[in-house]
C-alpha cells in the first residue's frame, strides 16, 4: 500500500507483481535469460514514469429481481454476475486506467521493438491488475468500517456479463471525463489499459479470495492463473 | 456589445453546472441531457434564467456532448433540432431577464479518443464539432464556448471546426488533473501554445478540479498566455455519495476562491459540475469592485507537441535534421518503399541523442509528397512527444502537415519573395506555427549582413500584415559554404548577431552548409557552431546523434551559465565517462566472455576455420544479442557468401530458436528477441547481396491484418517479425482494417496467405466476414486466423484454413503453404 502511495507520487518504485508479468508472458518455468531480465527491468522503469493511474468510483442502490439485476443506471441479466452478487445490497462501480501514454509506447515499440511491446504490454497488464487491487484495498477498508464487506470484483465479459453493459458504465461514471476512458464503436476501451468492473457490497462477510481472473468461468483461458 | 470588446472592459462571469440542476428536475440517468432543450425547454430556460438572475453574463447552452455521433436520429431527435432548441432557451432566458448578455454555444468532448490512441478520425471530430458550430451560429449564438477538453487534439479539430464554419469569437477551456497535466499528457505550456496558435480568443480550464486546485495552474497559465484566461472550476473535489456525486465545498467559500482567482488576472470566471446559482450568485459579489488586471502580450516564441512545449530563446534548441533524404540513399529507399518504420527509427534515434525538435522532410521527386509528408508527421506524433519541424517547399504538403499535427509546429520556411509569404502566412495565421524566414527574397542572398537583415525586417512587416507576430518568427540569417565564400561564415554570424541585438529577433541555422565541400566537416561544424552560439543563435538544426556537435551544445550551455550548476553536462557526462570505464567491464565483456566460451565450445566440435563467427553469429541470434549479431555478420560476409550465411547459419540458428519456443523450453520475449537479432542481421546481408546484385529468395507474399473493430496489432507485429525472417514478404494492413480493404489487396496482387488477428469477442464476427468474402473474391488464398479469444474450434467454424495458437505456428503453416508452391 505505501509503496503504491509513493508511486502514485512520485513516479518511482511501483510495486511489481513480478510473477504476474512472467505469466502474462506465457513463463512455464523457462530460464531466464539476462538479457530479457534486463528488459524487463527497463520496461518496469518506462511505465513507471508514462503511467498516470486514475480511478473512478460510484455508488449505486442493487436490486436483483427474477434474474434481472438492476444498478438503476442499468438492467441486466448474467447468471455468473447474479452468483457473484449473491446477497449484496448496493454495488460499487469502477473504471481504472494507466493513461494514454502508455498507449503511446506501446505504439512506439509495436513498430520499432516487438520484443519491447510484447514485455510492456504484459508489464502494464499487470501494472494495472496490481493498481485495481490497490484500489479495492482502499474502498474495501473504507466499506468495511460503515459495515459493508465488498465482494470479489466482476468485470463485463466475465463470464456470460454482457459487453454491452460498457457503454452503460462508462456512462454512469463519466468515465471520458473522470479519468479520459473512452469505448471505441466495438466497445474495447481506449487506452487500452483501462478495467471496468461492479463490486457487490454486502452486509454478510463472506471471505471469499476469488477475484479477477479466477472469477472468470473460461477456464480454457492460456492466460488463466 | 461584442464579448471581445466586453471582455477588454471588465470581468465576465459565466454560469455554473446544468447536470445536476437538470437531475433535480427530473432527468435520469442513461437519459440523453440534449433532448431536455426540446421535451422540457421551460426547464432550461428556468435554469438559464437563474444564472442570468445571479449576475452571469454568458449562458452556457445544453449542448455538452450534443453532437451528430450522439444524436443520430435514432433517438428521435437529429443534432439540428436540439443545437437550435437549445440555442433557442438560452435567448428566451436572456428576454425574460431583461439584460444584455452572450449565448456560448457549448462544446464539450464527443466521448472518442482521436485515432490512433482511439477509433475517431481528426478530420471525422472536425465535421462533427463544424456541424454543431455552423447550426448555432445559424440560430444566433454570440460566441463557441469549446470545454471539457481533456485531449489536446480534439480540442484542436473543435477549433478547426468551430472557425471553418463560423465567425463567432471561440473560447476553449481544457480539464487539468491535480498534477497540472491534461488526461492525454498535455501541460498548460503545449496547450496554451496550441491554442494561441489555432488563434482562439480566449483560453483556460474547467471542471476536474475545485478553484483551490486550479490556482497553481492559473498562475502558470497566466504566465504564458497573452489572451485573456477563463477559469470555471468544479465546487471542489467529488466525491460519492448513494450513486450521487456530491462535491465538498460550498458556495461562500467557492465564491471567496474566486476572488483570488479573479484578482490573479482571470478576466472570466464561472463555475462547472456541483455549482449552482447561488454559488455565481456570491461568486459575482465577491468579484464587485475588482479592476480586472491587464492581459499582457508576452512575446514567447515557443513550439509544442501533444505533451511539450519548446521555447525558443536564450537557451539554444537543438533540431534533428536526419529526418531528410537529401545525400541518403537508404532515406530515399524507404521513402518510396513506404517504410515508415526506418523513418521512425530515426525520429526515436535523435530524440535519445538529445534534439529538443525534430525536423521533417520527405521531399523526393517520384513520390506523392502531401500525403507522404501528412503519413510521417501522424506517425511521428503518436509515438514520439518532441515537437516537430515541418520542412517542405511544397505548400499543399505544408497545409496537410499543418492539419494534422498536433499542437503548434515550427515551419520550415517561409523567404522575403512575395509568392511565397502569400503562401505561407496565411497558413501560419490559420493553424499557428513558428516559421523559419530565410533571409533571401526575389534579389536572391544579399551578400553583407546588413542586406539580410532588410530581408528580415521585410519579412517581420508582412507577417505583421497578416496578424502574426515577431515572436512567431525565427530569421535564418544563411550559411554559405567557406569553401566557395571565404568571408561566409563571418557574414552570417554578423547577421546573427544583429537580428538579436537591432531586431530583437530569435535566429536558427542550417549549421552543416557551412562546411560543404571540404574534408572532416564534423571539424569546422563544430567550431562554427560553437561560434554561431556565442554570437546569439537560437536555434540550430543539426545531426544530434553526431557527438562533436553535441560536445558543443553542453559545454556552450555549461559555459554560458545556461546550465545550472553544470547540471546537465554532468550527467550527460558523467554518464559517458562511466560507460567508458564501464565497457571493458561488465556488460560488453560478459557478452565478449559468452561469444568466446560458445566459440571453444564450437571449436571442440569440428575443425573448419570460419567456424569461429558462424557459431557467432548463431549464438548471437539464439540469444538475442542484436549488436553482436550484426557484428558477427559483417565479420561473416567478409569470408563467405551472403545466401550461404543466411541458408547455413541464419534460418538454422532461427530454427533452433522456433523449436526451443515449441518445445517450451524458451519463452516469448527470447524467441522475438532472436528474431530481432536476425533481423538485424539480415539487413546487413542484404544490403551485400544489394552490392552484388543479387537478392535474397523471396518465399511470397503473405497479407497481414487485425481485423476491422479491433485496435491492437501486437500478436500481428510478432507475426510479422517472425514471417520477415523467413523470407516472405509481409503486406502489413495495419489494425482495425475493413473486410473490403483486406480483399481488395489480395485480389490485386493474388496474394496466397491471408493472415487475420482479432483480441476481442467482439471483433470476431468481423474476422468472420472477412473470411466470407476472401473465399467469394479470393478463393485461392489460404487464411489463417490468431488472436487471444480464438480457439482451434472457434476458427473452424468461421471457416479458417488454420488456426495458429502462437506465432511460430503461423511460420509453420507460411512454410506448409509455399512449399506446395
Amino acid at each position: 500500500m505505501d509503496r503504491m502511495k509513493q508511486w502514485l507520487g512520485s513516479g518511482e518504485g511501483f510495486p511489481w507483481d513480478e510473477r504476474e508479468i512472467l505469466r502474462y508472458l506465457g513463463h512455464r518455468g523457462q530460464e531466464i535469460p539476462e538479457n530479457v531480465e534486463q528488459l524487463i527491468g527497463e520496461c518496469q522503469r518506462e511505465l513507471e514514469q508514462a503511467a498516470t493511474a486514475r480511478s473512478v468510483c460510484v455508488e449505486y442502490p442493487l436490486a436483483i429481481r427474477e434474474h434481472v439485476i438492476d444498478m438503476v443506471f442499468l438492467q441486466t441479466k448474467s447468471r455468473s454476475l447474479e452468483k457473484n452478487l449473491k446477497d449484496c445490497g448496493r454495488i460499487l462501480v469502477f473504471g481504472a486506467t494507466l493513461g494514454s501514454r502508455v498507449d503511446v509506447l506501446l505504439k512506439r515499440y509495436g513498430q520499432l521493438s516487438v520484443s519491447r511491446a510484447v514485455v510492456l504490454q504484459a508489464a502494464s497488464a499487470a501494472m494495472l491488475e496490481t493498481y485495481c487491487d490497490y484500489c479495492n484495498e482502499v474502498w474495501r477498508e473504507e466499506y468495511q468500517k460503515k459495515g459493508w464487506y465488498m465482494r470479489p470484483r466482476f468485470s463485463p465479459g466475465y463470464g456470460d456479463f454482457p459487453l454491452e453493459c460498457q457503454k452503460e458504465i462508462a456512462g454512469a461514471l463519466e468515465m471520458n471525463k473522470r479519468i479520459g476512458v473512452t469505448l471505441t464503436d466495438s466497445l474495447l476501451m481506449a487506452p487500452s489499459k483501462s478495467v471496468t468492473a461492479v463490486i457487490g457490497l454486502s452486509r454478510k462477510p463472506k471471505m471469499c479470495s476469488i477475484q479477477g481472473c479466477e472469477a472468470c468461468g473460461r477456464t480454457g483461458c492460456e492466460y488463466r492463473r | 456589445m461584442d464579448i471581445r470588446k466586453a471582455m477588454e472592459e471588465r470581468l465576465l462571469f459565466c454560469d455554473g453546472g446544468m447536470g445536476s440542476l437538470l437531475q433535480a428536475r427530473g432527468l435520469k440517468p442513461g437519459e440523453l441531457p440534449g433532448i431536455w432543450n426540446i421535451t422540457h425547454p421551460e426547464a432550461l430556460v428556468e435554469i438559464h434564467r437563474a444564472y442570468l438572475e445571479a449576475g452571469a453574463d454568458i449562458v452556457t447552452t445544453n449542448t455538452f456532448g450534443a453532437d451528430g455521433l450522439k444524436y443520430n436520429g435514432q433517438m428521435g431527435y437529429s443534432v439540428e433540432e436540439v443545437v437550435r432548441a437549445a440555442v433557442r432557451n438560452g435567448r428566451e432566458a436572456i428576454r425574460q431577464a431583461g439584460k444584455e448578455a452572450y449565448i456560448a454555444l457549448d462544446m464539450g468532448p464527443t466521448g472518442k479518443l482521436l485515432k490512433p490512441l482511439g477509433d475517431l478520425g481528426f478530420e471525422d471530430a472536425v465535421r462533427l464539432f463544424g456541424q454543431v458550430a455552423a447550426i448555432g451560429a445559424s440560430e444566433g449564438a454570440d460566441l463557441i464556448l469549446i470545454e471539457t477538453m481533456s485531449d489536446s487534439y480534439e480540442a484542436k479539430a473543435a477549433v478547426l471546426g468551430a472557425k471553418e464554419n463560423c465567425s463567432l469569437p471561440v473560447f476553449v477551456t481544457v480539464t487539468f488533473d491535480e498534477k497540472g497535466k491534461l488526461l492525454t499528457g498535455g501541460s498548460p505550456a503545449s496547450v496554451v501554445a496550441m491554442l494561441e496558435g489555432l488563434g482562439v480568443d480566449a483560453l483556460g480550464m474547467n471542471c476536474g478540479l475545485g478553484p483551490m486546485q486550479m490556482k497553481g495552474i492559473l498562475k502558470e497559465i497566466l504566465s504564458l498566455s497573452s489572451l485573456p484566461v477563463i477559469v470555471n472550476p468544479n465546487a471542489g473535489l467529488p466525491r460519492s455519495e448513494n450513486g450521487k456525486t456530491v462535491y465538498d465545498i460550498d458556495a461562500d467559500t467557492f465564491a471567496g476562491l474566486m476572488r483570488e482567482i479573479a484578482l490573479m488576472g482571470a478576466r472570466v470566471v464561472g463555475g462547472c459540475c456541483g455549482t449552482t446559482p447561488e454559488h455565481i450568485r456570491r461568486t459575482v459579489k465577491a468579484c464587485q469592485g475588482i479592476e480586472p488586471v491587464p492581459v499582457k502580450q508576452k512575446g514567447r516564441t515557443v513550439v509544442s507537441s501533444f505533451a511539450r512545449a519548446v521555447v525558443i530563446d536564450r537557451d539554444p534548441v537543438i533540431i534533428g535534421e536526419r529526418i531528410n533524404p537529401t545525400g541518403k540513399p537508404k532515406f530515399k529507399q524507404a521513402l518510396r518503399d513506404h517504410n515508415l518504420e526506418y523513418i521512425l527509427q530515426e525520429g526515436v534515434a535523435q530524440q535519445d541523442h538529445g534534439a529538443h525538435v525534430l525536423d521533417v522532410n520527405v521531399g523526393l521527386p517520384e513520390i506523392d509528397e502531401p500525403s507522404m509528408m501528412e503519413e510521417v508527421v501522424r506517425e511521428l506524433q503518436s509515438i514520439i512527444d518532441l515537437p516537430l519541424q515541418i520542412d517542405t517547399s511544397d505548400l499543399a504538403a505544408m497545409e496537410r502537415a499543418m492539419r494534422v499535427y498536433n499542437g503548434k509546429p515550427l515551419i520550415n520556411s517561409v523567404n522575403g519573395k512575395e509568392e511565397s509569404m502569400r503562401g505561407v502566412f496565411p497558413l501560419v495565421k490559420k493553424y499557428g506555427g513558428v516559421v523559419v524566414a530565410l533571409a533571401l527574397d526575389e534579389g536572391g542572398i544579399p551578400e553583407t549582413a546588413e542586406g539580410r537583415l532588410k530581408v528580415a525586417k521585410k519579412i517581420y512587416d508582412r507577417a505583421a500584415e497578416y496578424g502574426i507576430g515577431a515572436e512567431d518568427i525565427v530569421v535564418d540569417a544563411l550559411c554559405m559554404t567557406i569553401s566557395s565564400d571565404g568571408r561566409g561564415a563571418v557574414t552570417t554570424l554578423e547577421a546573427v548577431r544583429r537580428v538579436r541585438d537591432e531586431l530583437g529577433g530569435k535566429t536558427i541555422l542550417g549549421v552543416s552548409n557551412i562546411s560543404f565541400g571540404l574534408p572532416v566537416r564534423e571539424n569546422i561544424n563544430a567550431a562554427f557552431f560553437a561560434m554561431a552560439l556565442q554570437n546569439g543563435l537560437s536555434a540550430a538544426i543539426i545531426n544530434p546523434n553526431s557527438d562533436g556537435m553535441m560536445r558543443v551544445y553542453h559545454s556552450f550551455r555549461a559555459l554560458a551559465a545556461l546550465d545550472e550548476n553544470c547540471g546537465d553536462y554532468i550527467r550527460v557526462y558523467a554518464q559517458e565517462a562511466a560507460r567508458k570505464k564501464a565497457a571493458a567491464g561488465s556488460a560488453e565483456g560478459k557478452a565478449a566472455a559468452y561469444l568466446v566460451s560458445a566459440r571453444n565450445g564450437q571449436e571442440a566440435g569440428d575443425g573448419q576455420s570460419s567456424a569461429d563467427t558462424a557459431s557467432a553469429l548463431a549464438v548471437s541470434i539464439e540469444r538475442g544479442m542484436k549488436e553482436q549479431a550484426v557484428r558477427a555478420v559483417g565479420e561473416l560476409l567478409a569470408k563467405r557468401d551472403p545466401l550461404e550465411v543466411i541458408n547455413q547459419e541464419m534460418i538454422p540458428a532461427l530454427d533452433r530458436v522456433g523449436k526451443g519456443f515449441e518445445a517450451g523450453t524458451i519463452f516469448l520475449p527470447q524467441l522475438l528477441m532472436s528474431a530481432e537479432a536476425a533481423k538485424a542481421a539480415f539487413e546487413i546481408v542484404r544490403e551485400s547481396l544489394q552490392a552484388s546484385g543479387g537478392e535474397q529468395e523471396k518465399k511470397g507474399e503473405i497479407i497481414l491484418a487485425t481485423v476491422k473493430g479491433d485496435i491492437h496489432d501486437i500478436g500481428k507485429n510478432i507475426v510479422k517479425v517472425l514471417l520477415e525472417n523467413y523470407g516472405y514478404e509481409v503486406l502489413d494492413l495495419g489494425k482495425d482494417v475493413a473486410p473490403e480493404k483486406i480483399v481488395g489487396l489480395a485480389v490485386e496482387r493474388r496474394v496466397r496467405l491471408v493472415g487475420l488477428s482479432a483480441l476481442m469477442t467482439t471483433t470476431v464476427p468481423s474476422m468472420e466476414e472477412t473470411i466470407a468474402l476472401l473465399r467469394q473474391k479470393a478463393p485461392w488464398a489460404r487464411v489463417m486466423v490468431g488472436g487471444a479469444v480464438l480457439t482451434r474450434e472457434y476458427a473452424d467454424s468461421m471457416g479458417a484454413d488454420s488456426y495458429c495458437r502462437d506465432a511460430m505456428a503461423s511460420v509453420n503453416y507460411a512454410e506448409e503453404v509455399f512449399r506446395g508452391k
